[in-house]
């Protein structure tokens, strides 16, 4: 008797954090040579054919996977800034790494064959800090059946959506909780120029709803009949029809914002070699046709085939993206929108 | 039960005992456990509150920059000289967050990114004082030397120091502080409401003769087994815009305040309904007899015996309901539409801009109403205990044809909508693709083709559960134990009482986040548990200490501290009282706190949601996140996953108690 409670009590406070220390270690540990930890943001379904693709070329190197939404994935690399964890980060928004890029976090990498990339793929310093995938690009989701109800006409450009027509019929994603929301307002404020770009939001935001946190979700609430228009981006909607939603998947006529999924090299990995030949992988013809599945425009040119569902003028309704122009005022336009928008939120 | 406290009031005087052994192990158990708490509680929030300090300003003066206009450089001037020339950046543009870039073109008035003007740029303060070119980080000292084009694309970035700033900044920005209002005004709206439903409950179940009154307590009850963003799920089926019964809103949007308040009112029922019951059960019937005797009217009994007798339940649960809404993060995330509470904004400034600094500062703002109501709420409830002490006779309602119907079309009414609330998220998570085609289908609940962790998450939620409860139970049970039952150290007892009661106060964000400052510092050395289930478990037990602190000491508080005196004359060691005695006889709290956490693991969203990693994604988290990116009927089908692993806890928990009852508790038989 008195031997258990000895133990039961020792183990209180020493053990509540001690006990679970083996398991704890064992994950948080430097990674051996043959491992890499790698920070992803790509649809948990793909993960496991991503990984199995790149062991089917190098077998002995294994990939631990820490999957997240953009948004938290960010703040995690953001938050181990003194302490990183991660080797490599595969499968993040390019806006993401420009905000590592700018605090120091990436090591620098030219990986093989990056030359034959799009060159729109590839971050402008040499050697480039980050190269890209493939890109998600935004769209709006047309539920036709709900739009029939409400004796809607498509819309055929992002203008036509602040007509009187679409009042309380629109949604979005909240720009400060979606990176989704902030390409599509950083791609107004390029398209129409600042001082249009705000005045069209203005007359957007007497159409819409209200806003989303995530950046799926308006064509998902759009493929449920929720809500007849969802602001999203093609690849989710694209999925929605698949399953059998009634949807149209409309590309505006002016042009579409568009972010990409990037890989980076953490900078302060102690497994560089590994790091390297991973990201070496990540931009082969090979591994893009593996993105090609899901993305209809990806990094190799020539590579990407139509994505059923996907519309088919994408590519060239695809703005010139100023990457650098979205991560430099990105503060300044959220901080504006807060202002302009957020702060009406009322109750009703 | 009355046995014991009687005999306590004629117990001998303690003899007084030297310092022995045994006070020494329990004081230093004791001591162990308050230190448990200072790194598990305090020390996380001091963290938190100095990171609502950590300020970042761009420092002007700590740049330097030269003209070329074709005629040579210009003298080096700092950009601070230069703009106290030119007046063109505001004070208020130099307090930022630590995301923060300021061009610097608007210093030349006549700048144009085609002219062959050259410019050079240097830091004169080392790392502290970083510009970009584009997005190329400049840190040395060196001159950099620009063209025009090149000098458009230069920001500079903040430097770190502290100060109120950001809390300047959050009370100038209405978008934020806004907030404020909203969560005090949902948080006393959904009060009124909850206390007054819950009390016409509590009134029918103790005075009235009506049927059915167990079925009636445990559906009112049902509501404690689900996250609270379950009902925001049900509402959208209910009267979004797709909903089952979007006519009766009349136009109005569920999305905003009142899904808010309508799911509030739900989910914090049964906390009320619980502690206005027991103020009710507990009135005194000579109080009745003597009225109804005097002829009193019904309704004046009612107004004043009544009403006065429950005041202090009332009160409690007022409070209660109040923080428990205000603090609430799932609900208003995901019925909330644009309607901006503190719990969510300080998710928002997090995860959304990963301003952690704004998000310390938010966590401060929101602790400030918590606390008065906290401690509100303390202050009454030891006046309650002061009002139990009275020796009252316990009021048997009598049958009433009229009333007892009237109370029972009542509770069968609130019974209703809360069952149709949970029926609805069942069906909601078996209908294949609402609302086109309303076959029934199990494919919601492949959980594993959804973000969220799959049904991994389901697994590990019961995990934390599992643990939360062994854990928390002995943690708990034992500090309760050495704080009732030590002798002398009248000082550090207090101390630990108060630690004990705060964590009650603290709102999960609030502890979620300051665990992330606090615990993922590579300097701590309690690093290695971040992102791990111990950090889990650990957030979980802390969070939730309080109210099985509160369950255990009432529970020894019956036992007479004569047990202990006896056994220290036998020369018995304390461990062996407690192992013998006090435990056997504690045995229905002890289970009931077993039970508390293990609800409480599986629901809770609001401290986790910061300090899950991708091999702990919990099943409470899966609900809401499923629901962010537009699975709702996914989101649903966990929900109820969740509901139905609690209720099979709770009867396996309630057929374990009637057992150990059976074999334990036969001595409070008279």
């Amino acid at each position: 008797m008195k031997l258990i409670k000895k133990t039961t009590l020792a183990s209180l406070f020493s053990g509540l954090m001690a006990g679970v220390a083996v398991f704890a270690m064992s994950s948080s540990m430097a990674v051996s040579a043959g491992e890499l930890t790698v920070y992803t943001a790509v649809e948990a379904e793909d993960l496991k054919k991503y990984a199995a693709k790149f062991n089917e070329d190098y077998p002995d190197i294994k990939i631990n996977w820490v999957r997240d939404s953009t948004g938290i994935v960010t703040a995690k690399l953001l938050a181990e800034k003194n302490n990183p964890q991660a080797d490599v980060v595969w499968g993040l928004a390019a806006t993401s790494l420009l905000l590592l890029k700018s605090e120091g976090m990436l090591e620098a990498y030219s990986p093989k064959g990056v030359e034959k990339l799009d060159k729109k793929f590839v971050d402008k310093s040499t050697p480039p800090a980050w190269v890209g995938m493939d890109a998600w690009v935004a769209s709006v989701c047309y539920n036709t059946v709900e739009a029939a109800k409400n004796n809607l006409v498509p819309p055929k450009t992002w203008k036509d959506l602040t007509k009187p027509m679409y009042k309380g019929m629109l949604i979005m994603p909240n720009p400060n909780s979606s990176g989704t929301g902030f390409l599509d307002v950083s791609s107004w404020l390029q398209l129409f120029g600042e001082d249009g770009g705000w005045k069209y939001m203005d007359a957007l935001h007497e159409n819409i709803a209200r806003y989303t946190h995530s950046g799926s979700k308006p064509c998902k609430l759009a493929a449920a009949g929720e809500i007849p228009i969802g602001i999203s981006f093609a690849f989710r909607g694209a999925k929605s029809k698949a399953k059998g939603a009634p949807l149209e998947i409309i590309v505006p006529e002016e042009g579409v914002g568009w972010d990409m999924e990037a890989t980076a090299i953490v900078a302060g990995t102690d497994n560089l070699k590994d790091a390297q030949t991973l990201v070496d992988w990540s931009i082969t013809k090979k591994a893009n046709v593996m993105y090609n599945a899901g993305y209809a425009v990806v990094a190799y040119p020539g590579v990407a085939k139509p994505v059923k569902f996907f519309p088919e003028n994408l590519l060239e309704k695809m703005i010139p993206n100023d990457f650098e122009f979205a991560a430099n005022n990105r503060k300044r336009i959220l901080t504006e929108w807060q202002k302009r928008y957020d702060g009406k939120s009322d109750p009703k | 039960m009355a046995d014991i406290s009687s005999h306590s009031s004629q117990s001998l005087p303690i003899v007084k005992q030297k310092i022995g052994r045994d006070d020494w192990t329990m004081r230093a158990f004791m001591v162990v456990i308050a230190i448990y708490l200072v790194v598990a509680l305090a020390l996380p929030l001091y963290v938190m509150m100095s990171k609502s300090f950590e300020t970042y300003r761009f420092e002007l003066d700590r740049f330097e920059i030269q003209v070329d206009k074709g005629d040579g450089w210009s003298d080096v001037t700092t950009v601070a000289a230069l703009n106290q020339q030119v007046n063109a950046i505001g004070a208020d543009e130099l307090a930022t967050s630590s995301d923060g870039r300021l061009g610097i073109t608007k210093l030349f008035p006549d700048f144009s990114f085609r002219s062959k003007t050259n410019y050079r740029l240097r830091n004169i303060a080392g790392s502290d004082a970083v510009f970009l070119i584009g997005s190329e980080r400049v840190a040395h000292n060196e001159w950099v030397k620009l063209s025009s084009n090149d000098f458009r694309r230069v920001v500079l970035r903040p430097s770190p120091s502290t100060g109120f700033d950001n809390f300047r900044t959050y009370f100038s920005t209405p978008a934020l502080f806004n907030s404020v209002y909203n969560s005090l005004a949902i948080a006393f709206i959904v009060t009124v409401i909850t206390v007054s439903l819950a009390f016409a409950f509590a009134y029918a179940l103790n005075r009235s003769c009506m049927r059915y009154k167990g079925v009636f307590r445990l559906i009112a009850m049902a509501p404690l087994l689900v996250p609270s963003l379950l009902p925001g799920i049900a509402l959208v089926y209910l009267f979004g815009n797709q909903g089952m019964l979007k006519e009766l809103m009349f136009g109005y949007s569920i999305y905003g305040p009142i899904g808010i308040i309508i799911g509030s009112v739900f989910f914090t029922f049964p906390h009320a309904m619980i502690i206005i019951n027991t103020s009710l059960a507990l009135s005194d019937a000579r109080l009745y007899e003597a009225a109804t005797s005097l002829r009193t009217p019904r309704f004046k009994i009612f107004r004043l015996i009544t009403i006065p007798g429950a005041r202090y339940g009332l009160i409690s649960a007022a409070f209660v309901v109040f923080n428990l809404v205000i603090t609430d993060f799932g609900l208003p995330k995901v019925i909330g539409g644009q309607f901006n509470v503190l719990a969510v904004d300080i998710y928002k400034q997090v995860i959304g801009q990963q301003n952690f600094q704004m998000g310390a500062v938010v966590s401060v703002v929101l602790l400030i109403p918590a606390l008065i109501a906290f401690s509100v709420d303390r202050y009454i409830q030891k006046k309650q205990v002061a009002l139990l002490s009275s020796r009252s006779v316990t009021y048997q309602p009598s049958p009433s044809k009229i009333f007892d119907r009237q109370m029972f079309a009542y509770c069968t009414v609130i019974s209703l909508i809360i069952v149709t609330i949970l029926a609805v998220c069942q069906y909601a998570a078996l209908i294949k693709f609402w609302p086109y085609d309303l076959s029934l289908s199990l494919s919601n609940y492949a959980f594993d083709l959804m973000d969220g962790g799959g049904w991994d998450s389901y697994r590990n939620s019961i995990k934390l559960a599992l643990l939360t409860a062994m854990f928390g139970t002995i943690v708990v049970f034992t500090g309760a134990y050495m704080v009732e039952k030590a002798r002398g150290f009248e000082n550090g007892r207090t101390v630990f009482q108060l630690l004990a009661m705060m964590p009650m106060a603290i709102p999960g964000m609030v502890l979620g986040l300051a665990y992330i400052f606090f615990f993922n510092n590579p300097a701590n050395p309690f690093n290695f548990i971040y992102a791990t289930m111990a950090i889990l478990v650990v957030s979980t037990v802390t969070h939730f200490y309080t109210v099985s602190h509160l369950t255990a000491v009432t529970a020894l508080k019956q036992m007479d501290n004569e047990f202990e005196s006896v056994g220290a004359s036998l020369k018995q060691p304390f461990y062996k009282v407690m192992g013998l005695v006090t435990v056997p006889v504690c045995l229905p709290a002890i289970l009931d706190i077993w039970m508390y956490l293990f609800v409480n693991a599986m629901t809770t969203v609001s401290a986790v949601v910061f300090l899950y990693s991708s091999d702990t994604t919990l099943a409470s988290v899966a609900v809401l996140n499923m629901d962010d990116a537009g699975d709702v009927a996914p989101a649903a089908a966990m929900g109820m996953m969740i509901f139905y692993t609690n209720v099979g806890a709770r009867i396996l928990h309630a057929g374990l108690s009637r057992l150990l009852l059976k074999k334990t508790q036969a001595w409070r038989m008279r």
